[in-house]
Formats: C-alpha cells, sequence, structure tokens
C-alpha cells in the first residue's frame, strides 16, 4: 500500500486533461445561463427594428385581396400586430375595441392591423372572428414563427410598431378601452 | 407585525449563518479552536432561529393573516388547518423557507456529534454547510421573503412590501386565493418534504467531502463519517420519488406515475449519481480504489440538487409561460457556477493524494462489476441530463422549440436499464479482488436456470412479448440470485452455530445489515420492475360517452355506468361530481363498485379528477370521470386504463423502505469497527 | 456481452416500433372516429401551449380542440402521419413527442456511454498491468481480500464441509 503511494507516478491532471475538463464546464454552464438569460428575457424591447416576416392571412380576411402579407409592404405606415387566440378569455375582453379602432384608422390608409392567430385552429378562430365582427387581416402565427420573433408571454400581446419598422410600444394583456389604443396610435401618427 | 418580526428572525439567522462561515475560517487560519468552537455554535443557532421563523410563518398561515402575501397565495378561509399548515411549502418563498429550515437542522446535526477524531474537518464542514445555508436564507430574505405584507399607498395602490412604505396603510383581503388543488392531495403533502430532505441531507456528505479535499486528509474517513449519511439520504430522495410518482398516479388523472417531466427528471438525476456513489464508496471502503470517482459523485450530487432546485424555480424551462421573473435564476445559477467549479479545482489540486492504493486484479471482480454500474448509471444521466437541455440548446442554435419526451427517454435508457440488471445479477456473486469466468459460472448456473424456466412459463402462460420476456427474465435472475445467494448465507450459517434457518436468517441480516439490506433492496427494486414493465409494455385504455346503464369493455373488463351526482361542500369550497361505475370479471361477476370523480375548487378554479381504482397484484382497473354535461342528456364520458401488475410498484416501494433502513440502520458503535479499519491509512499517508 | 445484448434490445426496440406504426396507420376510416382513434394519435402529440403535456390527457378548452380537429382530420381519411405533420407545420415541432432530427438528439447519449465505456476499459488495462507485472502484489490483495465478509463466508463454509 504504501509502496505504490511512494513510487511516484504521474503527478497531477495532465495540462490538456485539465483544459478538457474547464472547457467542458465552462460549455455547460454557457449554455445553462443562455438558456437562463433566454428566460429572464421579456418580450422584445420599443426601440428594437422589427425585422421582416410573412403572415399568410385567413380566407375571407385578406388584405386588399392578398393572401399572404409581409411586413416589409407596410413600411411608410403604422402596423399593429395583435396575438390573439380563440381559447383565450382575456382576449375577448378587448376584441370590440380592436375592431373599433380598426373601423376609425382602417380607412385613412395609415394604420394598418393584423391579427396573429396564436397556436388555433382555424375553424374555431372562424368562430371567434365572426363572434367579435373582426373585419381586419387575420392569419395563422404558423409552427408560432412570429410568436417566438416577438418573444410573446401569452396572448393578448400588442405591439405597435412606426412607419420606419421600429417597435415602439408593447401591451401586455389585454386592453381595457378604445382610448387606451388611440391614446398610442395618435402619438405614432402625429410623429411624421 | 408578527411578520415583521418573522422576517427579523430570518434576518438574524442570516447573519448568524454568515458569522460561522467567517468565525469558522478566521479560527482556522489563525489556528484559533475558540474561533472555530463559535463558528460551531452560530451554526447550532441557526436552526432554533429558523424554527422561529417557519413557526411565525406557520401561525399566519393558520390564523388567515391574508395582509401577508405569502398566505394569500397558498390559503383561503376553507382549506382545513392541516391543509393550511402544509401550504407551508406550497409556494416558492414558503417551500425555500422550509428547505433553509432542513438544511439547518440537518447542518446542527452533524455538528452535534463528537469531533474530537476530526477537529481538522469540523471548520470546513462547517463553512460548507453554511455558506449553503446562508445561501438559501439569502435567497428568502432579499427575493422571496415569506414575510411581505400587503400595502395600500395614498393613490389607492396595492402592493406587497417587505418595509413599510411611507403614508400607507395595511391592507387585508378578506379571502386567499387558495392552495393548488393538486397540491392538496396526502402524495403532495408528504411528497416534497421528503425530497427536500434527500436534497438536504446530500449537502452533508459533500461538505465532508470538500473538508477532506480541503484538509488534504483524503484517506477514507470522510467516507466512513458520512455514508449513513448518505444512505439516509438516499432513503428520503427514494421515498420523495415515489410519493410524487404516487401522486401524480393519483390525481394527475392520466393513468401514469412518471411521464419524463424536466421537473421529474429534475428531482431524479441527483438520484442517479446518489445511486451510483453508494455503490462505488464500497469499491473505495474495500479496496482503497477510485478516490477521485466518489469525490466526483458526492460533487455531481450536491450540484445537481441545486441545479433542480434551479430548473423548477427559475423558468429556464418554460420560457413561454415563465411566471417567475425573479433574481432567484441568475443567483441559483451563480451558486451552482462557483460551487462546481470550486470542487473540481480542488479536485484537481488533490489528484495525487487521492491516488488508489490497490490495483485492481479482475475484470470480473466485484470492483471491475461496480465500475460498470456506475458507467451505467452515469449514462443514464447523461440521457436525463442531456434530454433536459437539449430542448434548451435547439431553441438557443437553431430557433426551433422541440419537446424530449417519454419515446426518447425510454428508448435511451431502456437498454441502459437491462443492463444493470443483468449487473445486479451477476455482482452478487463475484468477490472482491478476483473472480473468474470459472467461478461465476458456477455459481450462477443455477439461478440462471431458475430463470430460464420463469421466463418459459411466461411465455406459455402470460405473454409473447419480446421485451416483457427479456425483462422478465432479468428479474427472475435477480431475484434467484439474490434469495440464493442470501440462502446460501443463511444455510452455512445455520449449520455453523447450530441456529435454525430462520434464526439464521434473522441474524445473518443483523450482523451484515449494509449487505443484506442492499439484497432486499434489489428485491424491491425487482418488484418495482415488474410493475414498471407491466404498465409500459401491457397498460389499455379506452374512452367513451356512455348513457346510464351503458358499458365499456377493456380487457376482459365490463365498467357498467350506474349513476352520477353532483353536489356542493360549501365548508371546503369544493363541488363534488361523483359517478357510480360497476366494474365486472370476464365472467360477468361484479367485482366491485368505483367512484371515480371530478372536484372542482371554487377559491382557485381549478378542477381535479380523481380515478376510481380496483387494485389487485394482477392489474388494476382505472376510472376516470372525463367529462359530464349537466344539462345535455348525451352521457357521460369516462376514460378506462386497466394497468397490468402496476402494484407490485408500489409493494417494492415498501419492500425498499424496508431495505434502506435495514441498511442504514445505526449500529451500536459505528466508530469502534471502522476506525480500526482505516487507523492504518492516515498514518501510511503521513509517513511520506 | 453486454454490448451485444444492448444493440440487440435497441434493434428488438427499432423493429417494435416499425410494427407498432404500421398497425397504428391501418385502422379503417369510420364516419365518426371514436374517443379511442383520437386519443390515439393525440397520445403521440404535446400540447402546443402546455409545459410537457400529451394532447390526450390535456384538460383544457383548447386541447379538447385540438383533440376534435384530429377527429375531423382522421373522418376525412387523413393518415396519422398527416396529421402529425399538419400540427407541425401549424404549431412547430414542440408538438411532437420526440425532436425532429432523431440521431441529433441520440448522438450525444450514445456518444458519452461510448466514451465512458472507452475509458473504462483502458482504465481496467491499465489498472491490470502492474499487477500481472509484479507478482508481489497479489499477496498483498489476498490479505485485503479476505476482509471481505462474503469470503470469510464460503471460507467458513468450505471448513465444515471438510
Amino acid at each position: 500500500m504504501t509502496e505504490s503511494q511512494s513510487t511516484p507516478q504521474r503527478k497531477g491532471v495532465p495540462l490538456w486533461a485539465q483544459a478538457i475538463i474547464w472547457v467542458f464546464l465552462a460549455g455547460l454552464l454557457a449554455i445553462v445561463a443562455m438558456g437562463l438569460n433566454r428566460a429572464q428575457q421579456g418580450t422584445i424591447q420599443p426601440g428594437h427594428a422589427v425585422s421582416d416576416f410573412t403572415l399568410p392571412l385567413f380566407s375571407g380576411y385578406e388584405y386588399e385581396g392578398k393572401s399572404e402579407v409581409h411586413l416589409e409592404d407596410f413600411r411608410g405606415k403604422v402596423v399593429v400586430i395583435n396575438f390573439w387566440a380563440s381559447w383565450c378569455k382575456p382576449c375577448e375582453q378587448e376584441a370590440a375595441d380592436l375592431q373599433r379602432a380598426w373601423e376609425k384608422y382602417g380607412p385613412t390608409g395609415e394604420v394598418v392591423f393584423l391579427g396573429v392567430d396564436y397556436v388555433d385552429t382555424e375553424p374555431n378562430a372562424r368562430i371567434y372572428l365572426k363572434k367579435f365582427g373582426i373585419t381586419y387581416p387575420n392569419g395563422p402565427d404558423v409552427a408560432t414563427r412570429i410568436s417566438q420573433y416577438f418573444r410573446i408571454k401569452g396572448v393578448p400581446e400588442t405591439y405597435f410598431i412606426d412607419r420606419e419598422g421600429v417597435l415602439q410600444y408593447v401591451q401586455v394583456g389585454p386592453f381595457s378601452s378604445l382610448q387606451q389604443i388611440e391614446n398610442i396610435v395618435d402619438p405614432m401618427l402625429a410623429d411624421e | 407585525m408578527i411578520a415583521d418580526f418573522g422576517f427579523g428572525v430570518l434576518l438574524v439567522a442570516f447573519l448568524a449563518s454568515l458569522y460561522s462561515v467567517i468565525a469558522a475560517l478566521y479560527g482556522e487560519f489563525n489556528k484559533i479552536p475558540a474561533m472555530v468552537e463559535s463558528a460551531r455554535r452560530a451554526m447550532l443557532l441557526t436552526w432554533p432561529l429558523l424554527t422561529l421563523a417557519a413557526g411565525i410563518l406557520v401561525y399566519l398561515l393558520v390564523n388567515d393573516h391574508y395582509e401577508v402575501k405569502f398566505v394569500y397565495e397558498v390559503t383561503s378561509r376553507a382549506m382545513p388547518t392541516y391543509l393550511k399548515v402544509t401550504a407551508w411549502w406550497g409556494g416558492q418563498a414558503g417551500s425555500l423557507l422550509f428547505w433553509s429550515w432542513l438544511m439547518s437542522a440537518f447542518a446542527s446535526l452533524v455538528t452535534l456529534r463528537k469531533w474530537d477524531r476530526d477537529r481538522e474537518f469540523l471548520p470546513w464542514v462547517i463553512v460548507v454547510a453554511s455558506v449553503t445555508l446562508a445561501f438559501f436564507i439569502g435567497m428568502n430574505l432579499f427575493f422571496e421573503n415569506p414575510f411581505r405584507q400587503f400595502y395600500q399607498t395614498f393613490n389607492n395602490e396595492i402592493a406587497a412590501y417587505t418595509f413599510q412604505p411611507a403614508n400607507s396603510i395595511l391592507f387585508t383581503p378578506a379571502d386567499g386565493q387558495g392552495l393548488n388543488p393538486l397540491l392538496r392531495h396526502p402524495g403532495m403533502i408528504i411528497h416534497p418534504p421528503m425530497l427536500y430532505l434527500g436534497f438536504v441531507s446530500f449537502v452533508i456528505p459533500y461538505a465532508f467531502a470538500m473538508a477532506a479535499l480541503i484538509t488534504g486528509r483524503t484517506d477514507d474517513r470522510w467516507i466512513r463519517l458520512t455514508r449513513r449519511w448518505t444512505l439516509w439520504a438516499w432513503l428520503f430522495l427514494s421515498a420523495g420519488l415515489v410519493l410524487g410518482g404516487r401522486w401524480a398516479y393519483d390525481v394527475l388523472g392520466w393513468g401514469g406515475y412518471w411521464g419524463w417531466d424536466p421537473v421529474e427528471i429534475a428531482a431524479f438525476m441527483p438520484w442517479l449519481t446518489g445511486t451510483a456513489f453508494l455503490h462505488s464508496v464500497m469499491i473505495q471502503e474495500k479496496r482503497g480504489m477510485f478516490k477521485h470517482w466518489n469525490m466526483l459523485l458526492v460533487i455531481l450530487t450536491y450540484d445537481l440538487v441545486i441545479f433542480g432546485t434551479f430548473l423548477t424555480r427559475s423558468g429556464v424551462l418554460s420560457s413561454v409561460h415563465a411566471f417567475a421573473q425573479s433574481a432567484i435564476g441568475p443567483l441559483f445559477f451563480a451558486f451552482i457556477g462557483i460551487t462546481l467549479i470550486t470542487s473540481v479545482a480542488l479536485i484537481i489540486y488533490r489528484w495525487d493524494l487521492l491516488k488508489s492504493e490497490t490495483q485492481m486484479t479482475s475484470l470480473l471482480s466485484r470492483e471491475a462489476l461496480f465500475l460498470l454500474n456506475n458507467l451505467l448509471f452515469m449514462s443514464i444521466l447523461v440521457v436525463c441530463f442531456w434530454g433536459v437541455i437539449y430542448p434548451l440548446i435547439s431553441e438557443l442554435f437553431t430557433g426551433q422549440k422541440v419537446t424530449v419526451g417519454p419515446p426518447f427517454y425510454e428508448r435511451a435508457t431502456g437498454p441502459l436499464w437491462a443492463t444493470l440488471l443483468l449487473l445486479m445479477g451477476i455482482a452478487p456473486l463475484s468477490a472482491w479482488g478476483h473472480s473468474t469466468l470459472k467461478t461465476l459460472g458456477r455459481a450462477i448456473w443455477i439461478p440462471a436456470f431458475g430463470a430460464v424456466i420463469v421466463t418459459a412459463a411466461l411465455f406459455v402462460t402470460y405473454t409473447q412479448n419480446v421485451f416483457a420476456l427479456v425483462g422478465f427474465f432479468l428479474v427472475a435472475l435477480v431475484i434467484l440470485v439474490t434469495i440464493y445467494e442470501y440462502g446460501r448465507g443463511a444455510y452455512a450459517r445455520s449449520r455453523s452455530q447450530g441456529e435454525n434457518i430462520f434464526t439464521a436468517f434473522w441474524n445473518l441480516t443483523g450482523r451484515n445489515r449494509r449487505r443484506y439490506g442492499g439484497y432486499i433492496i434489489h428485491l424491491s427494486m425487482m418488484l418495482m420492475a415488474i410493475g414498471i414493465l407491466g404498465i409500459e409494455l401491457f397498460q389499455v385504455e379506452t374512452q367513451g360517452t356512455l348513457a346510464v346503464g351503458d358499458s365499456l369493455q377493456l380487457s376482459g373488463y365490463t365498467v357498467r355506468y350506474k349513476e352520477v351526482a353532483s353536489w356542493d361542500n360549501p365548508g371546503a369550497g369544493v363541488n363534488h361530481t361523483r359517478a357510480v361505475v360497476e366494474v365486472y370479471d370476464k365472467n360477468g361477476n361484479l367485482l366491485g363498485n368505483l367512484h371515480p370523480r371530478k372536484d372542482y375548487y371554487y377559491d382557485t378554479q381549478q378542477p381535479m379528477t380523481i380515478p376510481g381504482q380496483l387494485a389487485s397484484l394482477k392489474d388494476e382497473v382505472y376510472v376516470l370521470l372525463i367529462d359530464w354535461e349537466p344539462i345535455t342528456p348525451v352521457g357521460t364520458t369516462f376514460k378506462i386504463f386497466v394497468n397490468p401488475l402496476v402494484n407490485w410498484l408500489w409493494l417494492g416501494s415498501l419492500l425498499f423502505l424496508v431495505g434502506v433502513i435495514i441498511a442504514a440502520w445505526p449500529d451500536k458503535d459505528p466508530e469502534r469497527v471502522t476506525v480500526r479499519d482505516g487507523k492504518r491509512v492516515p498514518q501510511a499517508s503521513a509517513a511520506d | 456481452m453486454s454490448k451485444n445484448f444492448l444493440r440487440d434490445t435497441q434493434y428488438a426496440i427499432l423493429l417494435l416500433l416499425i410494427l407498432l406504426s404500421s398497425a397504428t396507420t391501418v385502422f379503417a376510416q369510420d364516419p365518426t372516429p371514436t374517443d379511442d382513434e383520437v386519443n390515439r394519435i393525440a397520445k403521440e402529440l404535446y400540447c402546443p401551449v402546455c409545459e410537457s403535456t400529451p394532447l390526450d390527457v390535456c384538460p383544457t378548452e383548447a386541447c379538447r380542440q385540438w383533440r376534435e380537429l384530429i377527429r375531423s382530420m382522421l373522418a376525412e381519411g387523413k393518415s396519422e402521419e398527416e396529421i402529425k405533420q399538419y400540427f407541425v407545420t401549424q404549431y412547430g415541432a414542440r408538438v411532437l413527442s420526440e425532436p425532429p432530427n432523431r440521431w441529433a438528439s441520440y448522438l450525444v447519449p450514445v456518444a458519452a456511454f461510448l466514451l465512458g465505456a472507452f475509458l473504462l476499459f483502458r482504465g481496467f488495462r491499465l489498472w491490470l498491468r502492474p499487477v500481472t507485472a509484479e507478482s508481489a502484489s497479489p499477496k498483498d490483495e489476498a490479505e485485503s481480500v479476505s476482509q471481505d465478509d462474503y469470503v470469510r463466508q464460503l471460507e467458513e463454509e468450505l471448513k465444515k464441509r471438510k
């Protein structure tokens, strides 16, 4: 027993092995840190230049006859993106206000409303849209790509993008009145 | 007022644990034993302090102090008193306090023991335990304070604060939100404490391992000191896992007990390393080998405990519905990082001192098989860990959210579990030091032959499923080997001591508790394996909407819908909807009535589905009331599972408890024997 | 030996899976698919909005809608594969119970196992070598072995046989 200890064998851990261990540990911690960072991040913040995305639209809810829209198409207009779902109870609180806001701003051609239907089934989505008489363009969030980009935390959430394509305001949770929407959109329209 | 006092007590406990860290370090470096003693006493003080803080919290919970935010969130007037007490660990802040409280109890217990022979460990054990404790209390104090109260400020805003803001008055809601009904089940009341006990008690072996590394006294003294701790820790952790499974089976209403959910896996991972440690530690004790490996396992277990807590509390896993954006996540992460890096650095630093004392002589020796066992447990750990972080990696690097569900885990761990069973069959027959194929073969052929016969019988009478047959063969092998070994020992003893065979059995177990306790644990694992094989491979289900008098058939059983009733229980704030169904066997004999029900809790507005269960050793009929429309007479929807053999799982868990308690029961004089063996080693290492 | 066994098991699992998946696609297109037929597919899908809850046991209203969707797709005569594919394109890969590119998810555990096995094997050879070189140590071994209760027991037994 004493013999094996007194015979000098390998001393300590070879440097390359230490390097591997530390790189491995650092990698592991880095992944967890990135995950944590992601979990802690909220939605994307105002000031963020929103990159282009494609939204296919439900038939009957097209935009100027197009069955698919790109955010890029609306450069120069204020874009209001509303995330909702038919199974979402709080969404129902704001549905009528959003529609009224659309009726007010839509005709001016200055503002576009887009309803993004977050993980939903089309038949139920249609029932919901009909129930609240919604007419602005609406389409499914295919494979949750758009909601993942905005890092939404739930539905409803509404994002206001200005004429330059920069996010100006984020509403988490439902609107309580038409006034509330106007208070956000009007200053954005005034900004030339 | 009293809540403020509770906060104050928590603060003092925090300071006491910080003080004990500093005093222990100071005393150690300046060789002032009095300082170390002072640190020890400070550490002993934390438990009464935390008990007081916890007592205050429980007092607030029981007496409907809804001005306290935590009380408001987890209790309501309708809840019975015992549930108000258990609501203590029903929410984040309270469960952290619960954790700290248990942790301090264990730390106190360990500092109370006689330290004469291990003076040099004491300061470092105190440091490690106190740092961990201070971390958890600090979490409570600064981020998740259970004593925060609601205050209403002059502009009518109500929010919870630790300290009363200027110009505000205390606000007391009329009633609380109530505990999540899922947490009101007896299983959920005992499951978290068990799990926490397991988690917390693994801190002690870690503290000793660190002390051994830091002081350089790396013989197996620390292992001898902590092995019983480890067994108890393992017992609690295992019991916590089993109870969690039972709870899921009874209240989650999906006919299963384990869904490979990340939260479950988070608690399972320390169990895996802990189990590996329990085995490999025997190699070190008997043969003085693999000291590095044991250290590493203890460190891994400790950090997996913290990591598990981190995963379930930080919202890392649930990025869409992250409700807790508290500072807890980053702090936990920092704590894991620091402890992991420090520990690994220490091992590397002390690598030389941890050299093996003997060499391996045979690939079939017991130590070699134990190493294989460790390889398998670690592989299962890798599967689990990878499965948990894979969605994270996928989302980070490809932007694609994915789910890693049961199919992955079952496929990846299945062969590993099977190999573990095989090892469990072989290892008890192999000897320390050297075994050869010949000696092994001679020992194993009788049990193996028996297992083949059992499997053949099952093939004819029960199943032709290949997996099941492989599984049952292995189970039979392990059971027969274990009984064979046990019997041989008892027989030898009864011959030599002239005892009758039962006395011999009893005495054999008593004299050799660890070994035979281990065998009983193996047997219990086999009973559990029977249950797991049964439910995994043979579970069947059906669902249908029935009118009264109609019935559903499933694997020989007929379930007939008799009636349904719904009533309010205003005292408890619950609406019960209960159906009565009759279960008949193949021949039309009535086996009994089952009462699947749906409980709706008004305070939390959550429903809960309670199955009706008809249990036997053969299988279990598990009926769920899925849907019930009070107005339309369409009918009532039931889901029926037949879970073959599932009750062996629960039987096995009971036997398991017996086995661990036998193995972990303190010896009359634990120190004397072990130290005499170990004494040679410190002398030898001191010589060179 | 254990490795062969491992491979065999995996092979057998694969076979069974193939059998299972072909078996499930066979069932006929009834006018209204039963709950069991719906659940069979729902079991393999995860609720897109809940955390790790299979669709067949998820109690929420949204999940009920998805189950109805599966039912109507089955009624249209869609196969299990088509339905799953539809869910993936609509709601993303997270509705599947396993990551879509399977090999990537299995690569790391398998690699880790092989690495561990390799290290262990190498370790064994390293540990075994010195013993065969010096013949002095086995005696030392024998001494420490005799502490083992198991061997002691056997010796006891042997003594009695004499």
